[in-house]
């Protein structure tokens, strides 16, 4: 469930426009008076001096308010209301008037899913080797339908295939996972095959016994199958060999092969459960990939955080909002706990 | 009587039935001619001990296939591009290794879109998708292709990174020359620029391609017959198609390679290839390919194709 808040009546694209452009509109006029102090001009509300005390605060505030309280159908309409009105890209406003962690977490949700994921991954690609599991994080969480989308984003975005890009700048087992994963088309019904399940479950168990971690089997199953398949065969796994699949998985911690293959089995079958942990390690500071926390939050803050909130509290006895607000700060703490749905819309 | 027999030869020697000719010549046929027709024809009726003449099972499997290709052909023209795609290859998977080729054909004769559409028939179709099947029923190194295959979704425009073709055309000449010490199928690099580069990417890692061989890709690439259709299919469509329409129209070929005619013919003409692979064939063959189906094809079968044909102007 997401936990977008949304007022009960939404302004129009238009005035959201009108709005934001304010807000903007006196970030642009910053001068300098006579004794150094900043003047905030054009007399909007006749008051310079109340502007002055109050800072840039005011301002953020309203680019919160417009922004993070609309769907991604609203969002759009507002992107190109503000285009066709004042002839700008709302995006690259953005990103000249603010800045930091605060910038990318309002540029990340401002784009449409879609949009987002394609350069989350294309991102990843030029990264290092820790940006594989952006790449695996987004093939194995999408629906089959909102990977597609990805795809054409990706092509729009891009000029290239998602594909061709994640196989050209990943190698050996890491492609062979991530180049089948990002070009799914899963099966997404309820149909399951439980003769299938069991003889797959012992498959797996037994390439996992053999220790042979990226046989073509194993592979095969994981990055084809309908995710309510995977599901039952994993269940299967779990009642014959008495282990979760996961268990099994873990002989040897500082295999990054092995942890790939169970953030995989994790996305594919209990994703709320995934994102909680990238969550709890990214607040304890464990975590590498300090981006992490802005990723989470404007992905999935639209499909299903109020799960991963949940999951949060029931793992950490703290509420998620409470974790954030202790680990962030200023108008990037303001947005990340707006997109929780802390507060009202 | 010969001259029935010889009308009934050729219908089952060509493809489809000249149903007008055989309305009109066993429509006319007394008791005594067909008795003489059937002691005449040793091939298609057989003496059975019980003393009568007793049709051969082969043959009237073989009329059937020829009765049946108008209406397959018909079936398979209106059908939904989708649908048709997702239950060719669901056909191809069941036929197996000597059918893979139709699932290259068309995972890269497809446009993206199209491709896309196939697979999300294939869902609605068999409640599977289209890679976990390929991926089950296709053993060995073969199943990395095909499956990255069916999964492509290649970017369509009109953007090329010219230095990069370059290079992989190099990393193509150099996997294709050593071939006789590791297969190119085997090899990851070639497996991944055929399997995800766009179309227009391929034709010009074949233009670069000259600078390192004097002989055209296709042709350096000798061993593994999927690996060379892909590449075919996606440089040259048109050649790919002149080759498989030409073993249909031969003498003696057989069923699967018959069917082939229907396939092709229905699919592609609606294309903008059509003309192409009409010129092409010309050049290659030196007959036009309305003649020759002309000559070969039978019955409403026949015009069905010719008209077809015709569209692609």
């Amino acid at each position: 469930m997401a936990s977008l808040k949304i007022p009960a009546s939404v302004p129009s694209p238009a005035e959201d426009s009108e709005q934001l452009r304010k807000a903007f509109a006196v970030l642009f006029v910053r001068t300098r008076g006579s004794n150094g102090e900043f003047l905030m001009s054009i007399g909007r509300n006749g008051n310079d001096h109340h502007l002055i005390f109050a800072g840039w605060g005011t301002n953020e505030a309203l680019v919160i308010k417009v922004l993070v309280h609309r769907n991604a159908e609203q969002r759009k309409l507002i992107r190109e209301t503000y285009a066709a009105t004042f002839g700008k890209d709302l995006l690259k406003d953005l990103e000249r008037e603010v800045s930091g962690d605060f910038e990318r977490a309002l540029l990340l949700w401002t784009l449409c899913p879609a949009e987002r994921d394609a350069l989350l991954v294309n991102e990843a690609t030029k990264m290092l080797t820790a940006s594989n599991w952006i790449i695996m994080e987004i093939a194995c969480t999408r629906s089959s339908h909102d990977l597609f989308m990805v795809r054409q984003a990706y092509h729009s975005r891009y000029k290239r295939s998602i594909e061709e890009d994640v196989a050209y700048h990943t190698t050996g087992d890491f492609r062979k996972l991530l180049v089948p994963l990002v070009s799914s088309f899963r099966y997404e019904g309820d149909e399951v095959n439980m003769t299938l399940a069991k003889s797959e479950a012992k498959i797996l168990h037994e390439k996992i016994s053999d220790k042979a971690y990226n046989d073509e089997e194993l592979i095969r199953i994981l990055s084809t199958r309908s995710k309510s398949q995977l599901n039952a065969t994993l269940n299967h796994y779990n009642n014959q060999f008495g282990n979760s699949i996961n268990k099994d998985l873990k002989t040897d911690p500082t295999n990054e092969y092995l942890t790939f293959l169970r953030r995989i089995i994790k996305c594919l079958t209990c994703p709320e459960k995934y994102f909680e942990k990238v969550l709890r390690y990214v607040i304890k500071g464990l975590g590498t990939d300090e981006r992490a926390l802005t990723r989470v939050v404007t992905t999935r803050a639209e499909v299903d955080m109020e799960r991963i909130k949940e999951e949060y509290q029931r793992r950490n006895s703290v509420p998620l909002d409470r974790a954030i607000a202790g680990d962030t700060s200023g108008d990037y703490e303001k947005v990340l706990l707006a997109l929780i749905g802390h507060g009202d819309a | 009587i010969s001259i029935y027999e010889l009308e009934l030869e050729s219908n089952v020697a060509g493809l489809g039935i000249e149903e007008s000719s055989l309305i009109s010549i066993l429509g006319k046929w007394h008791p005594e001619q067909k008795q003489s027709f059937r002691k005449g024809t040793r091939d298609f009726f057989t003496e059975d001990d019980r003393l009568f003449e007793r049709w051969d099972e082969r043959h009237i499997a073989q009329l059937q296939h020829e009765f049946l290709r108008f209406k397959n052909a018909m079936v398979l023209w209106t059908m939904h591009p989708w649908e048709r795609d997702a239950r060719l290859a669901k056909e191809a998977l069941r036929k197996g290794q000597q059918a893979y080729g139709v699932l290259v054909e068309i995972a890269c004769t497809r446009s993206s879109e199209e491709l896309l559409g196939a697979r999300r028939a294939y869902h609605s179709l068999f409640d599977h998708s289209i890679e976990e099947d390929v991926a089950v029923h296709v053993p060995g190194i073969e199943r990395n292709l095909l499956v990255a295959l069916v999964s492509s979704y290649r970017y369509e425009g009109p953007r090329v990174h010219e230095e990069t073709a370059r290079s992989e055309a190099k990393i193509l000449h150099n996997a294709f020359k050593a071939s006789d010490k590791k297969k190119p199928i085997e090899d990851e690099e070639v497996v991944r620029i055929l399997t995800t580069r766009s179309k227009l990417h391929i034709k010009a890692i074949s233009t670069h391609y000259k600078e390192f061989s004097s002989s055209d890709i296709t042709e350096d690439l000798d061993t593994g017959f999927l690996l060379k259709q892909t590449l075919q299919c996606l440089y040259t469509p048109e050649t790919y198609f002149s080759t498989v329409l030409d073993s249909a129209l031969k003498d003696g070929a057989d069923e699967t390679t018959r069917e082939t005619l229907t396939r092709v013919i229905v699919t592609e003409a609606n294309n903008v290839d059509m003309k192409a692979i009409k010129e092409e064939y010309h050049q290659k063959y030196g007959v036009d390919l309305s003649e020759k189906i002309n000559g070969v094809a039978n019955g409403n079968y026949r015009d069905f194709l010719l008209t077809l044909v015709a569209r692609g102007g």
